[in-house]
């Protein structure tokens, strides 16, 4: 029989496996706490990129955005959240027609931030960001128009 | 080192110049309740919230910090939450016994917490059989949680109180086993004599390796006495709802809660009066002037500061360990636990007798 398994092996055995118990926790007791006290922290709170709190459409310095009106985004979604709007322009040089997008209007209120229309987008158009703080008295405020 | 027995006798004086000598005896009788009830009280608060920091502090959090700078008021608000709840009554069960229970759980708690010496002469009972008074005391709170369990009609509260008095009792035997090796290193039972022969070395230090290892032992068992992780058989969330307490609402709980916090202290208090010295200061033969410097510390700042050492070790335990089975329990009293101390005891005694202890 190996000492491990004897009585007085189990005791000291076992007394060191505690002890290694005691140990880790020790340790985390003086680690730095992992706690964010939240509305105090606004200005140093860290929040994962790739958290998603609210669809929006980035644009560049003149206000244009990159959509092209394709509608895959409205499609995909699974709740409706996206209605657009669009127009038909025909190019006057070449005499070619093209759908032109007038309103993309994102319903923040039956969004699941499920990211099916960001990831069908093929011109990467919209994305989600962090401004997470969205409560509102009014359900007429979670309409956000995001084309400018 | 301030002597409070001063300050009693004082008072103690002027109240028999002022009353004849019955209503004197009543009055100090009232008096010195009140002021152990309402450091019983304080104390549990205070152990309540430091329970719930340090608890924070092993799983990495912060703990309370919204109700008052730090969370300070977040016990108070608690305890008054607690008051204002109602106690409801259960159908069928036995109203007497189930009424009863939780004082006597708390009953067995103050009457130990009172031979605590919380610094010299800051005794409220002290005679010669100091010690053998504090564990029938304690002794009889097992009884509480065992009719708790019984007239509470309600199976899960049984098997709490049945695991709960197989374990309590199985542990008494080891908690005695350590404080009788200490008794036999001091060769007294009262608890002033007791910390006043600690005076010039700590009994852990005068009884090295057996006083070492009742410390160790009686550590364990006074976690498994006071019902808390890793022996929180009686009360197993997951297995028994609440254990004994289920069926108690409001202050009836509170009670159960709050002896079972100062049961904690209470466990920590022998601890530290035993093994660490009390309120005696600490003292290194040969560093005179420290050892002056350490006298001007009062006693009680002593005594609290151990006493709240030893509970954070009890606290460290609890927030490491995962919850035994019950007969896992049994198996560590019986087979490891026991014959450990008494093989302890036989060291220690052997050490007495051929005067190697210093």
């Amino acid at each position: 029989m190996e000492f491990k398994e004897t009585y007085i092996g189990r005791i000291f055995y076992g007394m060191r496996s505690l002890l290694i118990g005691l140990h880790t926790t020790l340790k985390e007791f003086f680690t730095k706490k992992v706690t964010e006290q939240y509305p105090e922290n606004r200005k140093t709170q860290h929040i994962s990129e790739r958290h998603r709190a609210m669809l929006y459409m980035p644009l560049d310095e003149n206000g244009n955005n990159k959509c092209i009106a394709c509608g895959l985004c409205a499609n995909t979604c699974p709740n409706g959240t996206i209605v657009i709007k669009t127009k038909t322009v025909t190019d006057e040089e070449t005499g070619k027609s093209k759908k032109v997008l007038v309103d993309y209007t994102y319903d923040l209120g039956s969004c699941m931030y499920c990211q099916l229309c960001v990831n069908v987008c093929p011109k990467e158009a919209i994305a989600f960001n962090n401004h997470f703080e969205n409560a509102v008295f009014d359900r007429s405020k979670l309409f956000i128009k995001l084309n400018k | 080192m301030f002597d409070f027995s001063t300050i009693t006798t004082a008072i103690d004086q002027f109240l028999h110049s002022v009353l004849p000598s019955q209503a004197a005896l009543l009055v100090e009788c009232i008096l010195v309740a009140l002021c152990a009830v309402l450091a019983y009280v304080m104390l549990a608060i205070v152990m309540i919230f430091m329970e719930r920091k340090v608890c924070a502090a092993f799983q990495c959090r912060l703990g309370p910090m919204r109700v008052g700078p730090w969370g300070l008021l977040q016990v108070f608000a608690d305890v008054f939450k607690m008051l204002i709840k109602e106690i409801i009554s259960i159908k069928n069960s036995d109203k007497v016994l189930y009424n009863l229970a939780p004082y006597l759980v708390v009953m067995s708690s103050v009457l130990t917490f009172s031979c605590l010496p919380f610094a010299k002469g800051l005794q409220v009972l002290d005679f010669n059989i100091g010690v053998f008074f504090i564990m029938a005391a304690s002794s009889f709170g097992v009884l509480g949680i065992l009719l708790a369990g019984w007239s509470s009609n309600n199976k899960y509260s049984m098997i709490g109180a049945v695991r709960s008095g197989a374990q309590m009792i199985s542990y008494e035997l080891s908690i005695g086993l350590c404080i009788l090796s200490i008794v036999a290193l001091s060769g007294t039972m009262q608890i002033s004599e007791l910390v006043a022969a600690q005076a010039d070395g700590w009994f852990i230090f005068r009884g090295h390796i057996p006083a070492f290892v009742a410390f160790i032992i009686y550590l364990i068992a006074g976690n498994a006495e006071t019902n808390r992780a890793p022996f929180d058989l009686p009360e197993a969330e997951s297995e028994l709802t609440a254990g004994f307490h289920t069926e108690y609402s409001g202050m009836h709980f509170g009670f159960f809660y709050v002896a079972e916090f100062m049961n904690l202290f209470i466990v920590a208090g022998i601890a530290s009066t035993l093994f660490l010295g009390g309120w005696t200061p600490l003292h290194i033969s040969g560093f005179d002037s420290f050892n002056t410097i350490m006298d001007y510390i009062p006693g009680v700042v002593w005594f609290l500061g151990k006493t709240f050492f030893v509970i954070w070790l009890l606290m460290w335990v609890r927030w490491t360990f995962p919850r035994l089975r019950i007969d896992q329990v049994v198996s560590l009293e019986w087979k490891y636990l026991v014959p450990i101390g008494l093989l302890n005891l036989l060291i220690m005694t052997l050490c007495v007798v051929m005067g190697w202890t210093f």
